[in-house]
């Protein structure tokens, strides 16, 4: 048996990954990071428009703040977010971006003097000051009340990476490419590594460690139609899982991206419309105004995705032998910014339908974007029910984005998470509960059983295809557990689903080499994501309410009276068919922000009993502070400093800010 | 002149895959694979076909299957390109696909780009030095926009090695750093932040394994799947090389 020793093991190498493990490096402690594939190839590079941090140094970014950031945010996830986190993350997000900056993230600058932009369809001059020249821009983005998103072209993901992956190469962290974490190593509720296996040699090690995180980004790929890269099946999320005492919070809660090109689903960045692009229906009307009038196609994500499917059920989607889609125009946007600031966008419409998005509109469609849901963790991002499991990034339910992120919002979180766990893994290596005490019989016993399911599919007598498998389960999600949702389909999809997990129990496989194997692999993983599925499944089917991307057709209202509580699924017991499920309530007692109207979408809440009260509250403190700065009226309302490693507690300088 | 037939069916295409598997000793060999077409197929929609109908061994790598992540550079009718962007509609009715060489083989179309590019990445320290650490807190500092958009447009490199294998130095000089590498040189020597002077830069790529090894061939140039300037960047880096050498 081999066992690899280490301080920290995080698995996975995108953006949160990276920047954990730079962080425990630096504060002296030894790290490996585990990647499926190299890690500059990572989903991270797939981030396309930006990153939000309140800078506020462009013209149409003046007064922001962390307190607007934080208020945008905490609407956006229609208050399903953990308010702690939302605060702790506005906070680190300016310093993130400014890490990135020295680090080399060539971010695009602004230029003093006038220049044309187009806002709500009509051309607009701003005129920028000479003192924000050659600071670092931002663009608008949907459900912001600033220009807030900071990004280099619309490759903004991509030069995030590269510089945080070349930062690790600099720290000299080894990255064991090509190697997946199958299980946990864990007993009496303390996490001490993982069973790891080798996708080109098949071999298993065992990697223990004092602190593990887990940074393997959203499980996409459970539906058929997402912009998600294929490496996106939450098996990170689902080894949690499977260890039956971590759990998984708001599984039901995906994002769906209102503009993936049809019908391939990729892509094209929310910087499209944030840049003045408009959406457009088969007789070429420009529809949002008619059902936002306040954010039109800048409302989130889930708001837009959801007006776009309504208005092809009533009858104006563009018909296609692929089915029906709408329009993206963002030629009113010019050849010359087209070039310059949306050329990933360029290229895809280019490559993939074989048109100039300068002179044709694009076709597209939401599709399944991203997984609020996840590995749930405390604001330090240490898992619930797994000592010495850390989770970081969006395969963590840490809960910044609750029912709906901000578009922004998540390659943010990767920088900002990954900066706060890596110090606080590195406090919990320090301590004494980070001592390592784990009996190597243990490992041996963890490794054995691992290699015996594997050795099950290679060698038993089972008949299931793992292919088919994924194909109806990827059905099932996309069909049935989409943007609208009932009580009807749900249920049909989770009986559905359970029974494609007992039949995943019997896989059997036509290639039975132990090594480079992509039919083990789909085996072993779909009976992994099949689970995963049936946590967001039966999530919503048990949620009878609305709330931000969770859209339920029977139960359209937002009810805070009874549902303003996350989500946890268990897996107790390997041969359940259903996760068990609990619920934590958020406690509107102690919000900064108490629920309200999100300043778009519906406005038809169900009140939670406390709203009114914590509401008066708030209106007490803000009153007795009178001129207090917004730092002191802050601390009353919703003290977090606390949380805030102390590298990262220091205030953000702006432009023109004088506290 | 024929008119174009059209009530015939979808075209039948053959992918001829150069298959191998070196942990298992399987040498070489060509394999065809039958798939019919389908509109906007692309050879990461063919290559899935073929593995989950076909073959379900077949090895090859894809990631985020948009042209952005750089995993599934292969030589396509003989030439690097991602094939994942690749529509068959542009490819004649016989496709073949070999793995990128110089890569270490990994199996069929899987070769170990990662390995190679951390290497490169170690040789020649790409990242920026800077002898002092950012106050994070403290606004940033400026830099011109046009400056940033330039070293942004040699950042765009996705690492997807199909310079490497279209590379006729690295043939006969296994040493040589190759376009990524004297494109990596050209942007951290662009990017203000990165304290090292071209002293230092001629300390790694100074001799015949870095910018004095090319042989301008400039394949590299051709077959760049992002547009690369890298004809302009290693003549430029030559240029400011010398100037450092003498």
């Amino acid at each position: 048996m081999r066992i690899i020793y280490t301080d920290v093991l995080v698995v996975g190498g995108g953006l949160a990954g990276l920047r954990a493990a730079v962080g425990a490096r630096r504060r002296g402690h030894d790290v490996i990071i585990l990647s499926l594939v190299p890690p500059k190839r990572s989903h991270s590079a797939a981030a396309q428009g930006g990153m939000q941090a309140s800078l506020g140094n462009t013209v149409k970014g003046e007064g922001d703040n962390e307190d607007v950031h934080f208020e945008d945010t905490v609407r956006g996830s229609d208050w399903g977010c953990d308010q702690d986190v939302a605060r702790l993350f506005v906070h680190t997000a300016p310093q993130a971006v400014r890490e990135l900056a020295a680090w080399g993230v060539p971010w695009n600058r602004i230029k003093a003097g006038d220049r044309e932009v187009i806002m709500d369809g009509k051309r607009v001059t701003l005129t920028e000051g000479q003192a924000a020249h050659g600071l670092i821009a931002a663009r608008d983005f949907g459900g912001t009340k600033k220009w807030r998103t900071c990004y280099v072209s619309d490759g903004t993901g991509h030069a995030m990476l590269y510089a945080v992956s070349d930062q690790a190469v600099a720290e000299r962290i080894p990255v064991h490419e090509r190697m997946e974490a199958l299980a946990l190593i864990h007993e009496g509720g303390r996490c001490h590594g993982a069973i790891v296996r080798n996708l080109v040699t098949g071999e298993l090690t065992a990697y223990v460690a004092k602190a593990t995180c887990i940074a393997t980004g959203g499980f996409g790929r459970i539906y058929r139609v997402t912009s998600n890269a294929v490496i996106n099946e939450g098996i990170g999320a689902a080894i949690a899982l499977e260890t039956g005492v971590a759990c998984l919070g708001n599984m039901e809660a995906v994002q769906f991206h209102p503009t993936t090109i049809f019908p391939a689903g990729i892509l094209v960045t929310e910087g499209c419309r944030g840049d003045g692009g408009l959406l457009k229906d088969a007789a070429g009307h420009r529809f949002m105004p008619d059902y936002e009038p306040e954010k039109k196609e800048l409302a989130s994500r889930d708001v837009v995705s959801r007006r776009m499917e309504e208005h092809i059920r009533a009858g104006h989607g563009v018909k296609s032998r692929f089915g029906e889609h709408l329009w993206l125009d963002i030629t009113l946007l010019g050849a010359a910014h087209i070039d310059g600031k949306l050329r990933e966008v360029k290229e895809i419409c280019q490559h993939f339908l074989g048109i100039d998005p300068a002179r044709d509109l694009i076709p597209v469609r939401p599709a399944q974007h991203y997984s609020m849901g996840g590995i749930r963790t405390d604001a330090r991002g240490h898992a619930r029910g797994l000592k010495g499991l850390f989770a970081c990034g969006e395969a963590a339910c840490w809960d910044l984005h609750g029912f709906n992120r901000l578009g922004g919002n998540s390659v943010a979180e990767t920088v900002v998470a990954g900066m706060i766990v890596g110090e606080n893994m590195a406090d919990f290596v320090e301590s004494a509960a980070g001592e390592l005490q784990v009996s190597t019989a243990l490992v041996r016993e963890c490794l054995e059983s691992e290699q015996a399911k594997l050795d099950t599919l290679l060698h038993g007598n089972g008949t299931e295809s793992g292919a088919e498998l994924m194909r109806r389960m990827q059905d099932i999600m996309t069909d049935k557990v989409g943007i609208f949702r009932t009580g009807e389909l749900l249920q049909s999809a989770v009986e559905e689903l359970q029974g494609l997990l007992v039949r995943s129990r019997r896989i059997g496989l036509r290639t039975r080499r132990p090594g480079a194997n992509p039919e083990l692999v789909t085996a072993y993983r779909v009976q992994k994501m099949i689970k995963l599925a049936l946590c967001v499944a039966y999530g919503a089917l048990q949620r009878t309410e609305s709330r931000g991307a969770h859209f339920r057709e029977d139960y359209p209202r937002r009810d805070d009276a009874d549902w303003l509580k996350r989500t946890l699924a268990t897996w107790q017991d390997d041969f359940q068919t259903l996760p068990t499920l609990d619920y934590e309530p958020l406690d509107v007692a102690t919000m900064e922000l108490p629920p309200g109207w999100r300043g778009y979408g519906a406005r038809n809440a169900i009140e939670h009993p406390a709203t009114v009260g914590r509401a008066a509250e708030i209106e007490a403190i803000r009153a007795a502070f009178g001129h207090a700065d917004r730092f002191t009226v802050q601390q009353a309302l919703m003290p977090f400093d606390h949380l805030i490693p102390s590298r990262f507690r220091g205030r953000n300088a702006r432009l023109g800010e004088t506290s | 002149m024929m008119k174009k037939d059209t009530t015939k069916g979808p075209r039948a295409l053959t992918l001829r895959i150069l298959r191998s598997s070196p942990t298992e000793g399987i040498a070489p060999h060509w394999q065809d694979f039958h798939v019919e077409e389908a509109e906007g197929m692309t050879l990461f929609i063919a290559l899935n076909e073929v593995r989950e109908t076909l073959d379900p061994a077949l090895q090859f790598d894809f990631v985020c299957r948009a042209g952005i992540c750089g995993s599934c550079g292969m030589l396509i009718n003989g030439k690097p390109g991602l094939a994942c962007r690749s529509l068959t509609r542009d490819l004649g009715p016989v496709i073949t696909l070999a793995p990128l060489p110089v890569f270490e083989l990994i199996g069929d179309l899987s070769v170990n780009t990662g390995k190679w590019m951390r290497g490169t990445a170690e040789r020649l320290e790409t990242w920026i030095h800077s002898s002092q650490e950012a106050d994070l807190t403290a606004v940033e500092t400026p830099m011109e926009p046009e400056l940033a958009e330039a070293i942004y447009e040699l950042d765009r490199c996705i690492e997807c090695g199909c310079c490497v294998a279209g590379c006729g130095t690295l043939r006969m000089r296994e040493e040589f750093v190759g376009a990524i590498g004297l494109n990596k040189i050209a942007r951290f020597r662009l990017d203000p932040r990165d304290e090292r002077s071209d002293d230092d830069f001629y300390q790694l790529i100074g001799d015949d394994t870095g910018v004095f090894g090319c042989m301008s061939l400039l394949a590299c140039h051709d077959v760049c799947p992002k547009g690369l300037p890298l004809q302009t960047q290693i003549a430029f880096l030559r240029r400011k090389m010398v100037a450092s050498g003498v």
